[in-house]
C-alpha cells in the first residue's frame, strides 16, 4: 500500500513537472510590443543612445505600444551570428534590427527582411537620403529592404608628431606603395621602437583585415575580388600576389606590428588606445569612425587627436588613377519579415532615423551621414574635424561583393594574409591556396582568371 | 505491480533526456545531411544533399589537422595530464598532514569551481604576451615566449590540466579511501616497496574508478570549446582548431549549418567510440 502511494505521488509529481513547461503564454490583451535588436559594445554606445531616444519619442506618440530594446553585447562577427540565429525563427525574430550592409542581400535571399518599398513611398524623408547610400539596402530583386544609418570610408591615419620627428614633411600624402615603404623605413631608422605603418593581417582581426588593409591594396592594383558583371570570383590575379607581397615586406622588415600582435584579436584596441595616442605608431589604415574612439565620451578619450592626427588617402599601387583607394561599409536598419506589426515597426524605424536622431548618432559615432540634411548641418561638420577629408573618399571607395559566399571568401583572404605574414607560406603558395579555396567554395565555373 | 508502473517515476528524466539530449543529436545528424545555412537562399529552403557534407569533410585539409589536435588535446591534457596529476595528488594527500592536504585540495578545486569562461580569461591573462607567466619568466631572466602565438596547444593543454585536475583528484581520493588498509599492511609485511604496492595493490583495486574517471574526463575534454575559443580562437593558422572549434567556425562564422553539424556528428561519433571502449573496460572482470 505504501508503495502504491509512493508511485501515485511520483506519478502526479512527474505530470505536474511536465505540465509546468507548458504554462500558457502572455495574455493577448497586453499592449503591443516591438522588439528591437542592435549591437552595443563598451566602445560603441551611440546606437544605444539613439534607440533610447527613439523609444521615448515613439512611445509618447503611440499610446499602448512598448518598445523592447534588446542590445546585444558582441563584436561584429558574433553580433551577426546571434542576429542570424534569432532571424531563423519567427518566434525569436526581432521587429526592427541593426543590419550590416554586406549581409543585406544574403539575408533578403534567406527571407529574413521585409520589403519596404510601399512604406518608403509614403515617407517623405526618404528623398533626403543619398542615392549611393540607398543602394546599400537593395535586394537582388531591386526592392529596398533596409534603410542606411550611416556609412564609412577607410583612410590612413597618421601621427603628425611621429612623422615630423622622422623628418617627413607634413601634411603627408603618399602617392604610391613605394612612398609608404620609404616613409615607414625612414620612421624605423629614426626610432626603432616605433611601429611605422600598421596594416592588419590574419584571421584574428576578421573583416578588419580585409576592410582596413588587404582591399586597400588589392583595389589599388586595378584588380578586384569579384567581377560583378560576369558574377564570377577573380582568381590568379597579379594584383592579389602584389598585395600579399606588400604585406610580407611590411611584416618582414618589422615596419608593422609583430605577427604575434597582429594575430591577437584585440590588436586594434592597442592601436587606438595606446600606440597612436602615445606616439608609438606612425600610421595605420582605419575607418572614418576612428575619431569616435578619441572624442569626448569615446572609449579611448584623447583630446590631443585633433592636433596630433592627420588623414591621408590610401594610394594606388603605382599612383595610377583615380589616385586613391577606400573601402566602405556601413550599417542599416531593417524590419523583420515575420513581424506582426509591419506598420508600427516601420514607424519606429523612421523615428529612429529622423533628422534629429540621425544627426546625434552620426556625430557620436563619427559616421559619414547618409541624409543630406544631416550632412549639411553645421553641428555635424563642426563636431568632427576630419569629416571633410574622410567624406571626400566616397568618390574613390569600393563596396564588398555582398553575396552569400562572401564570408567564406573573406575568410580565405584573411587566411592567405596570415600565412604570408607568419612566413608559413610564400606569396605564391598563399595565392594558390586562395585560388584553390575559392574554386572549392563556389565551383570552377564561377571563377575567372584575370 | 507491473514493471511499467515501476518505471513511471523515471519518466520525466527519460523525457527530458530525449528532448534535450537525443533531440539535438538527431537534429544535428539530420541537419548534416542538408545544405542548411544561416543566411542566403539555403536558409529559406535547405535541401537534402545526402552525404555530400561528409564527402567534403574528407577532402577538407583542415580535418586531419583538427582530428590530430583533438586527439593530442584529449590524450595530453585529459588522459595523461589530468588523470596522472589527479592520481598523484590524491596519493600524496593520503600521506600528507591534514592541513597540507586541505590546502592543496582547496587550491586544486578552486580552478575547477570557476565557470569555464572565467577560467578561460584567467588562463588567457596568464599566458598572454605581458601575462603573469611571462612576467615570472622575465623576472628570473628567462625569455618571454609568446605562448598563445608560438605554442598555442601547449598553453591550452596546460590550462585544461589546471582547470580539470580537481575532478580526477576527487575521484581518486574517494577511491583510495576505499582501499582497505589491511591489504596494504599485509603487502608491507610481505616486503613490498612503495612502487610495488602502488602497481600490484592500489591500482588494481581502484581499476573501476580509473575507467570511470577516464571516460568522464575524456568526454568532458572532447567537448571543451570556451577555453580554446577565448585563448586562441583556434589560431594562429588553425594551430589550435580542435573539432568543436572547427564545428563552431563552420556553422556560425561561415553560416554553413549543414557542414558544421557534419563536423559535430564526427565529434559525437568519436565520443561514442571512446565511451564504448571505457564501458567495456569497466565491465571486464578482473583477470
Amino acid at each position: 500500500m505504501r508503495r502504491r502511494a509512493l508511485t501515485i505521488t511520483s506519478l502526479i509529481a512527474s505530470v505536474a513537472f511536465a505540465l509546468a513547461g507548458c504554462s500558457p503564454g502572455a495574455p493577448s490583451d497586453e499592449p503591443k510590443t516591438l522588439k528591437v535588436v542592435y549591437q552595443k559594445t563598451d566602445s560603441f554606445t551611440a546606437l544605444d543612445t539613439m534607440f533610447k531616444s527613439a523609444k521615448q519619442e515613439f512611445e509618447a506618440a503611440h499610446q499602448g505600444v512598448t518598445v523592447d530594446l534588446q542590445p546585444v553585447q558582441a563584436n561584429d562577427d558574433d553580433y551577426g551570428t546571434k542576429l542570424a540565429l534569432a532571424l531563423r525563427s519567427p518566434s525569436t525574430s526581432p521587429d526592427v534590427f541593426y543590419e550590416d550592409t554586406f549581409k543585406v542581400r544574403s539575408d533578403v535571399d534567406a527571407g529574413y527582411l521585409l520589403n519596404l518599398d510601399s512604406h518608403l513611398k509614403e515617407w517623405k524623408d526618404w528623398d533626403t537620403f543619398d542615392d549611393g547610400a540607398k543602394a546599400a539596402g537593395l535586394g537582388d530583386d531591386g526592392g529596398t529592404y533596409a534603410v542606411p544609418v550611416g556609412t564609412d570610408t577607410r583612410a590612413i591615419w597618421y601621427n603628425k608628431k611621429v612623422l615630423a620627428a622622422a623628418g617627413v614633411s607634413l601634411p603627408w600624402q603618399p602617392h604610391t606603395w613605394q612612398d609608404i615603404l620609404d616613409t615607414a623605413r625612414k620612421i624605423k631608422a629614426s626610432n626603432p621602437s616605433i611601429v611605422p605603418f600598421n596594416l592588419y593581417a590574419g584571421k584574428a582581426t576578421g573583416e578588419g583585415t580585409v576592410m582596413q588593409s588587404f582591399y586597400e591594396l588589392l583595389y589599388g592594383t586595378g584588380s578586384e575580388l569579384y567581377d560583378a558583371d560576369a558574377k564570377k570570383w577573380v582568381v590568379g590575379s597579379a594584383g592579389f600576389k602584389d598585395s600579399l607581397s606588400f604585406l610580407k615586406t611590411l611584416y618582414e622588415e618589422k615596419l608593422s606590428v609583430s605577427p604575434a600582435e597582429a594575430l591577437d584579436a584585440n590588436v586594434w584596441k592597442k592601436v587606438f588606445g595606446e600606440w597612436l595616442p602615445q606616439a608609438k605608431m606612425g600610421a595605420t589604415v582605419e575607418g572614418s569612425y576612428s575619431p569616435s574612439f578619441w572624442q569626448k565620451g569615446g572609449s579611448y578619450e584623447w583630446p590631443g587627436y585633433v592636433d596630433d592626427m592627420g588623414v591621408a588617402a590610401f594610394p594606388t599601387q603605382k599612383g595610377q588613377a583615380p589616385g586613391g583607394v577606400s573601402m566602405s561599409g556601413g550599417w542599416t536598419l531593417a524590419v523583420g519579415a515575420s513581424t506582426k506589426a509591419p506598420d508600427l515597426a516601420f514607424d519606429f524605424l523612421t523615428t529612429a532615423l529622423n533628422q534629429k536622431n540621425s544627426l546625434a548618432f552620426n556625430i557620436a559615432s563619427s559616421q559619414i551621414a547618409v541624409r543630406k540634411d544631416v550632412a549639411a548641418d553645421a553641428g555635424y561638420q563642426a563636431a568632427n574635424p576630419f569629416v571633410k577629408d574622410v567624406s571626400k573618399l566616397v568618390s574613390v571607395t569600393h563596396y564588398r561583393p555582398a553575396t552569400s559566399d562572401y564570408p567564406r571568401i573573406s575568410a580565405a583572404v584573411q587566411e592567405a594574409t596570415e600565412a604570408v605574414i607568419t612566413g608559413t607560406q610564400s606569396v605564391e603558395q598563399a595565392a594558390a591556396g586562395y585560388d584553390a579555396a575559392v574554386k572549392g567554395l563556389v565551383g570552377d565555373d564561377k571563377t575567372v582568371r584575370k | 505491480m507491473r514493471p511499467w508502473v515501476r518505471l513511471l517515476p523515471v519518466a520525466p528524466a527519460v523525457v527530458l533526456l530525449l528532448v534535450f539530449l537525443a533531440g539535438p543529436v538527431l537534429w544535428a545528424f539530420q541537419a548534416s545531411l542538408t545544405n542548411a545555412s544561416l543566411t542566403g537562399r539555403n536558409a529559406r529552403s535547405p535541401v537534402w544533399v545526402g552525404l555530400e557534407n561528409y564527402g567534403r569533410l574528407l577532402s577538407d585539409p583542415v580535418l586531419p589537422l583538427s582530428l590530430a589536435l583533438t586527439v593530442l588535446f584529449v590524450g595530453g591534457s585529459a588522459v595523461l595530464g589530468q588523470n596522472l596529476l589527479g592520481l598523484a595528488i590524491a596519493l600524496l594527500m593520503t600521506r600528507a598532514r591534514r592541513s597540507v592536504s586541505a590546502a592543496v585540495g582547496t587550491a586544486v578545486v578552486a580552478a575547477w569551481v570557476l565557470p569555464e569562461i572565467v577560467a578561460a580569461f584567467a588562463a588567457y591573462a596568464y599566458f598572454s604576451r605581458d601575462g603573469t607567466l611571462n612576467q615570472l619568466l622575465g623576472g628570473i631572466g628567462l625569455g618571454r615566449p609568446d605562448w598563445l602565438y608560438s605554442f598555442p596547444m601547449v598553453a591550452i593543454m596546460l590550462a585544461n590540466v589546471w582547470r580539470g585536475t580537481a575532478f580526477s583528484m576527487l575521484v581518486y581520493r574517494a577511491a583510495l579511501n576505499d582501499v582497505p588498509s589491511e591489504v596494504t599492511e599485509a603487502a608491507v609485511m610481505d616486503g613490498a616497496g612503495g612502487w610495488q604496492r602502488l602497481a600490484f595493490i592500489t591500482l588494481p583495486m581502484i581499476r573501476g574508478s580509473i575507467a570511470t574517471n577516464l571516460m568522464l574526463i575524456t568526454l568532458q575534454t572532447l567537448a571543451v570549446f570556451t577555453l580554446i575559443w577565448v585563448m586562441t580562437a583556434g589560431g594562429p593558422s588553425n594551430a589550435s582548431t580542435t573539432l568543436p572549434v572547427l564545428a563552431y567556425q563552420e556553422a556560425f562564422k561561415f553560416g554553413d549549418i549543414g557542414y558544421g553539424t557534419a563536423v559535430a556528428s564526427v565529434l559525437i561519433l568519436i565520443g561514442v567510440v571512446f565511451g564504448a571502449a571505457y564501458v567495456r573496460l569497466l565491465r571486464d572482470p578482473r583477470p
